[in-house]
This record gives C-alpha cells, structure tokens and sequence, in this order.
C-alpha cells in the first residue's frame, strides 16, 4: 500500500510505502493497536481499533486476513462490486479498500463518524517506521522508503484541510462556506 | 473514574428477559483485579451450595482480564465460570482470540447470566444496545458456523461471537464454548445449552481508560519483539513437527498404555507431510505476536482451527494415525466438544463394549475399525442417542449409569473429571500436590512455573538460574541444589505447587495468557510476564499502588475464595487424590505427609478447610462466617465431627 508522498528538492520526491505479505498475517491485529495509541490526544492515551487506521479484514473461515489502510473518505458507495478469487481463496473487492465509505463503518471515528486516515505516522521528530509496522514482527507489513526522479509535486496537507474537505464533501462546499461565513459573521458581531 | 476496566457489568436474565447494566465496587477491583477473581466474588454473594448446577439460579459468567483493551500484548483470555454437573464444584475455563476485548470496548468487563431462556437465544451486544435474540434457526448449526450465520444476519463483520455447538444445546458434560480460534473447554458449554444461549455476538467502539497511558505503553511496546524472539512461550509443541515427547510420554487408548519406539524418522516425515497439507495457515490472538493456533481444511470438513495437544488426542484415543486426528476435529469441533475429555470417553466406550458391558444391543451396527468407531460414538453422544445418553455424562458418572462393572474402567478421573491420558512411573512430589488440589480440574491450568526436571549438568544449571527473572530467590536456591533421580523435599514441594498454582490464579485474573507467563516458565524458564514485571503493568494501566507481594497476595485470595466455594459443596481431603495408577509407584505415607504439610502451608485446618485465621486475614470475612454458620468450621477452629461429603452420590 502506498503512502505519503514526501517532495525534496522539486525533482526527486520520497515515496513512502508498505509492503504486504497476506501470507504472514496471523490476525493479531497489534497493528490496530498501536495505530489507535499512536494517533489517540494525548499520544498514546487509549487503544482502540475502532480508531485505528489500518483494520485487518478477517473472514476467518476462507482464510482471509487482508490488512489495510485508511484512504480518503467517499461519500458514495461503489454502484457495483468485484469478487476476485486469488489461489482459490474469494475476496470483496472492498476487503482491498481502504477507503471510508457509507458502505461499512470503518475508518470512521466512532464518535463522529468523521473519516480516518492514515498518515504514516508522520511525527515531529519523525518516528523510525509506522507504528503498525513496529508490531508486526512476522513481517506481515514492510516499511519501505523509495525515491523517485521528479514527477507531480504534491504538497502534504494540513489535518484540518483534509476534514474539511471530507465535510465539504459531505454537505456541499456552498453550506461549509455559509457556515463559516456565519461562525465569523457572529464572532465579529 | 475507572482504568483498565469499564465500571460495568451486564447482568442478563434469561428466564425474565431482562437486561441490566450494572456498576461495580471498585473496591473489589484492589481485591481480587478481575476475570475469575470478581467472578467467583459475584457466585459467593449469589450462588449458595444449595443451587444445583442445573438450577436457573446457577450463574455463567463471562470474564473480561482487567488487562483486556490495554495496550499489554497477550492480554485476551476471556473466563468463563459457574458449576459444573459434573463434578458438582467451581467450574472455570477459558478461552483465547477477541471476544473480551471486545466486550470491553463495548463497555463492560462481565457479562453475568442467569436464569433459562424458554427457547434457544442468542445475546447481541452492540455498544449500549444490548438484545436477546430468536436463536431457533441456528438449533442445530455448528459453533464457528453460528458465528458465521450471526455476523452475516446483523452485517456486522466486526461482532466477536462464541457460541456452542450441538453438544451444547443437548447439554453433553463435554460440551466447549467456540469463539474464533479459540475453545473454552472443560465442561462450561453444558451450562450455556442448559440456559437456552446458542451464543453471544458483542461489537464495541468504546476507549478504556488507562491510568498512566504514555508509561503503559512504552512498557507494553517493546514485548511484541521479546515474546517473538522468545523461544520458551506461545505454543512450542504445536510447532515442532518432533512428536517424540507427546507420543511416547503420553498415554494411548483409555489413557492405558505408553507405546515406546512409535516414533520414528519416517513417522516423523508422514505426519509432517499431512500437517502441512491440511493448515491454511497460522493464527493468533488478540494483541499477540505468537501463533498458537492452526487454521485447518481438511478434504470435507468445514474450515476449523486446532491448538495445543488435540492435535494428537483422538488419534492416540483410538489408535490412529495423525489423518484420523484431523479428520475427526473437522466434526468435533463444529458439534463442540472438548479435545481432552471427548477422546477418554469415546475410548472408554470401546473398553466396553470390548469386555461385553456394552452390547451389540446398546450398539446396534457398531463398526469393528476403531476410527469408524468414534465417528459412531461421537453422533450418539451430541445428540443423547441410546447408549450416548449416559457417555455424554463423562467418564465417570457413564460408568455408575451402565454399571456391570464398568466402574472398573473409571481409572483416569479425579474430582469425577477426565485427567491427561499420563501413566507414569514413580511418584512425583509436587505433582502429586498439584494433581490432588488443584481446582483448575487439570493440570495444565495449575503446573507451570518451576521446571518439570532437574539439568543435569551443574554448570548448564547454574547459568539457568542466573538469569531466572521470573523466580524468587527461594526457588533459585532449590533448583541450584536439585539432582536427577532425587524428589524436591516436602517443604520444596509445597512452595512448587504453591508458586505454580499462583500464577495461574494471577494470570485468571488480568487476562494475560499462560502461555507466555503462569504455564511457560517450566520450559526454559524465561516467560516474558512473571511475579515481577506484572505488577509494572497493572499498576500503569490501573492507577492502583501494587508490588509483588501483594500480587501474591491476590492469587491467594482468589485461591481461596475458589477453594472455599468447593469447600462449601462439600469438598474434603479425602476428594484430593490423583488418579489411582497415575503412578505405577505410590508413597501413600510420604502423601500424607505432603498434604499434612501443604495444608499447613496454605492456612487449611487438616480437612483442607482454609481456617478462620486464613480467610480473615485475606480479607475473606464473610466466608469465614459463612463457614461457623454452616458448621464447616467451628470456633475453636476444628472441623466437626460429622462430614458433609463430596462423595454423595448425585440423584
């Protein structure tokens, strides 16, 4: 699964990656764990993988074990889906997906509903690996760090920006624009 | 407010169909921490000796560890107590995978059931909702497929469900509880069929408090890697395709005989072949880096999942071959049925009918193949059919029922419950101990922290007790001092057992798995929680002041309280003996000087009655005056004369 996309100097960028091996997952799910304690306020002040950015989609009876990571938030479901068999095994194309949709609750806080997303564990100072892949000791996720020549420029976004997108998605940008012309319109006042 | 636990617990009446959340007493909490020891609290308060197991007044309480839904890895043995038909005492099991950190996030550490469902339920706990549900289209289905069914019929892909098979349901003594990959065994699957509960789905989004949670998990971070690397804890049999110690130590048949030289290279090589042509993969628990458990597919069988030493049970109950064991786990395990006790049973009906006490009458078209055999006995069983009606009582109340000398054949139970198939030689000390006092009803769930055997070499010994964390100096002195061929003195062999059975009653109680603490420091002795790295643990995650002393302190209450529950169904010495030929060579006098010794030890009077002394001293009070009340003790602390019995044969 691909991750945050880091540009250096304008022509090389580092891609930040994680490497999945289904094979080696053994369903403990620590990488939700540690997810919700890294990304809980305070850090580390509560675990729990209804938070967690990264969900280990388990149908244990088919031998399913697929972990994968928050994306960005849709506020449609797909109109149709893909089963694929692999070795023999079926899988929902949404047991790839990691995007947060009205179709499942995941990747959604459980409070709010608002849509997770996971970040890298992108931390000031920087933190050696995600934390999902500090837990997982049989390698199950990789943490890989590649530079690539050039290439589109994206700039990484604030929190703030990508829930207000989520919202503006939500609701239309015309309510958000009119809710914040209200909120400052009252604040002035 | 609470950390580490929710503060609530769910009380759900079957018979009235009412749902309750209840707040608990924190105080009970710096008592007895959690799981089996609040459990057992609860039944004191609630379930007097008079309440037959079968009776609606009996409680099946679910136990979330005080450490579930903490960042601690291996924290996820849920408990399940209540009391058992058939030994008529504190029946307690538990069982791995998600269900209690689940229900923890759902917010509440128990879930307490009483009363009986008029026809089969089944309970949905979804965070604050909680339901009781028309279970009627799941009769009959398999326990993992009822988790199946029920995740699909609420989508909710999420639900931790356990749930009973058809054993279950026709309340077979063996009857398991199934949840994912994991199996609650010993007996507790009966009380959830005698209660109508086909199963129970929770689904919880809710954050657990932690009391210190920046030093928790710091704390909790770094044993991912530790339990990993380390080669002494998780399951260590299970993933050595070397059978050598199970085959040859352990006995085959109706626990009857140890087959020297079974083993060879090419057995070695063909079970290894059919092992790995039948596992889809590795599994684990919640929060834990070890995998314990083998997702298996065998040609025919529904998808189910083997751990621990049933990969080998069946197979040496019958005389099989490694095929035979995972074959019949594809059906035994769907109908719920424990792997320990079912083969012993099954094996025993074979004994019968071969020294003509069953007939061809009790068993009309038996197969003369031992496999097709079981196959036969196991349908008769789950669903009360004929002659399975009496063997879905277990072994020992099976023999009374048919009688005609079958009582004979009864040899390898204590407490009228089904023990490991071990026949061994000489009498060992401890184990005697163990095996005679236990209330865990196995040994597997009492031996664990001092090593079975001695090591030989004084340097390898040496160097073994050097780095030996988990043990106090006491022990360390001892094993320094311990030759092969010599037994531990009596004053050694209580501390063993007393060190052992502790730490299971402190693993019972915060949910941490024994195999990486209370079951896995006898091989290796480097288990990655013991005595003296746990109270760091709960002490960050709860707030509460704890050290190593009083930590021991609360396994002994909880020993105690479980042993005083017992004690008042009737319990005495002479209910604490291992199974007559467990050893070839007894030493009844050096045993009643071990019992003598172990009693005193523990603050029992010389019935095995914990004194007034003990129990108020532990804060254990209101037992203490039960006990005078009842005239179990009297005040000048002897016990009286006339004995209420455990020996009283059941109507």
């Amino acid at each position: 699964m691909k991750g945050v996309v880091t540009v250096t100097d304008g022509l090389k960028k580092i891609v930040k990656e994680i490497k999945v091996d289904l094979d080696k997952c053994i369903g403990c799910r620590a990488c939700e764990v540690a997810c919700s304690a890294f990304h809980a306020r305070p850090k580390y002040s509560s675990t729990n993988p209804a938070r967690s950015r990264i969900r280990v989609v388990i149908d244990d009876l088919n031998d399913v074990y697929v972990p994968i990571r928050a994306g960005d938030y849709t506020p449609a479901e797909c109109t149709g889906r893909h089963t694929y068999t692999i070795s023999g095994k079926e899988y929902s194309e949404c047991s790839f997906c990691g995007v947060s949709c009205p179709a499942r609750d995941l990747f959604k806080e459980p409070d709010s509903g608002l849509p997770l997303k996971c970040d890298m564990c992108e931390d000031d100072p920087p933190i050696s690996e995600p934390m999902c892949v500090q837990v997982c000791p049989h390698d199950a996720l990789v943490y890989i760090e590649r530079e690539e020549e050039g290439g589109e420029e994206q700039v990484q976004r604030e929190e703030m920006e990508i829930g207000l997108e989520a919202l503006a998605k939500k609701h239309g940008l015309q309510k958000i624009m009119d809710a914040v012309a209200r909120m400052s319109m009252s604040k002035k006042g | 407010m609470r950390y580490a636990e929710t503060g609530f617990n769910l009380e759900i009446d079957l018979s009235r169909g009412s749902i309750e959340r209840v707040a608990t007493d924190p105080r009970l909490t710096e008592l007895h921490l959690g799981g089996q020891g609040t459990a057992a609290k609860i039944q004191w308060d609630r379930v007097p000796p008079e309440v037959e197991p079968f009776s609606p007044d009996n409680l099946l309480i679910f136990s979330t560890g005080l450490l579930h839904g903490t960042p601690v890895p291996g924290a996820n043995r849920t408990a399940v107590d209540t009391f058992s038909p058939q030994t008529n005492l504190y029946s307690h099991s538990l069982f791995g995978g998600f269900f209690g950190p689940e229900l923890k996030h759902a917010g509440y550490d128990k879930i307490v059931i009483r009363g009986k469902a008029s026809d089969l339920v089944y309970l949905w706990i979804n965070n604050d909702k909680v339901e009781i549900r028309d279970a009627g289209h799941l009769q009959g289905k398999g326990a993992l497929e009822t988790g199946a069914l029920i995740k699909e019929e609420l989508k909710e892909s999420d639900a931790q469900v356990a749930a009973i098979g058809l054993a279950g349901e026709n309340r077979v003594y063996m009857a398991t509880i199934e949840h994912a990959n994991s199996s609650a065994s010993r007996g507790v699957g009966v009380i959830m069929g005698d209660k109508r509960l086909k199963a129970i789905a929770v689904r919880g989004t809710k954050d657990i408090n932690i009391s210190r949670p920046a030093e928790l998990f710091e704390i909790s971070n770094p044993m991912y890697q530790a339990i990993y690397d380390n080669p002494h804890c998780g399951d260590v049999f299970l993933h050595e395709d070397d059978e050598e110690w199970h085959v040859n130590n352990f006995a085959w048949g109706n626990a009857r005989e140890r087959q020297k030289g079974f083993w060879n290279q090419e057995k070695e090589k063909a079970w290894t072949d059919i092992t790995e042509s039948v596992r889809l993969r590795w599994t684990a628990c919640y929060n834990c880096p070890k995998d314990c458990h083998q997702a298996i597919k065998y040609p025919g069988r529904p998808t189910y999942f083997q751990k621990c030493y049933s990969k080998l049970t069946y197979a040496m109950a019958a005389y099989k071959e490694l095929d035979f064991n995972y074959d019949i786990l594809g059906v035994t395990q769907e109908y719920g049925l424990d792997g320990y006790s079912t083969p012993q049973v099954l094996a025993f009906g074979i004994e019968l009918y071969e020294a003509g006490i069953l007939t061809d009458e009790d068993l009309p078209g038996f197969p003369s193949d031992s496999g097709e055999r079981f196959f036969y006995l196991v349908e008769k069983i789950v669903r009360r059919e004929g002659i399975g009606d009496a063997l879905a009582n277990g072994v020992y109340w099976a023999a009374r029922q048919i009688g005609k000398g079958a009582e004979e054949f009864d040899h390898n139970s204590t407490k009228k419950f089904e023990q490991l198939p071990l026949k061994l030689k000489m009498i060992n000390y401890p184990y005697f101990l163990m095996y005679a006092t236990g209330a865990k009803m196995t040994i597997t769930q009492t031996e664990g922290s001092y090593p079975q055997s001695p090591i030989a070499d004084k340097k390898e010994r040496e160097a073994f007790v050097k780095n030996w964390d988990a043990a106090p100096e006491r022990f360390k002195k001892w094993f320094l001092e311990w030759e092969p061929r010599t037994h531990p003195s009596i004053e050694e062999s209580v501390h063993i057992c007393d060190w052992n059975e502790t730490m299971h009653y402190i693993d019972d109680a915060i949910g941490t798995c024994a195999f990486l603490s209370s079951f896995r420091g006898q091989f290796g002795g480097r288990p990655p929680y013991h005595l003296y790295n746990l109270p760091n643990f709960i002490s960050h995650a709860t707030g509460m002041d704890l050290d190593s002393d009083t930590l021991w302190e609360i396994g002994r209450r909880n020993r105690n309280l479980i042993r005083a529950h017992n004690v008042r169904r009737g319990l005495r010495r002479s209910d604490e003996k291992p199974p007559e030929d467990h050893w070839k060579i007894r030493d009844p006098e050096m045993e009643t000087k071990l019992l003598d010794a172990y009693y005193e030890f523990k603050g029992w009077n010389n019935d095995g009655i914990p004194t007034r002394e003990t129990l108020d001293e532990l804060g254990l009070d209101y037992v203490s005056e039960d006990f005078l009340e009842r005239g179990i003790l009297t005040d000048s602390g002897a016990t009286p004369s006339k004995e209420t019995s455990a020996e009283k044969e059941k109507k």
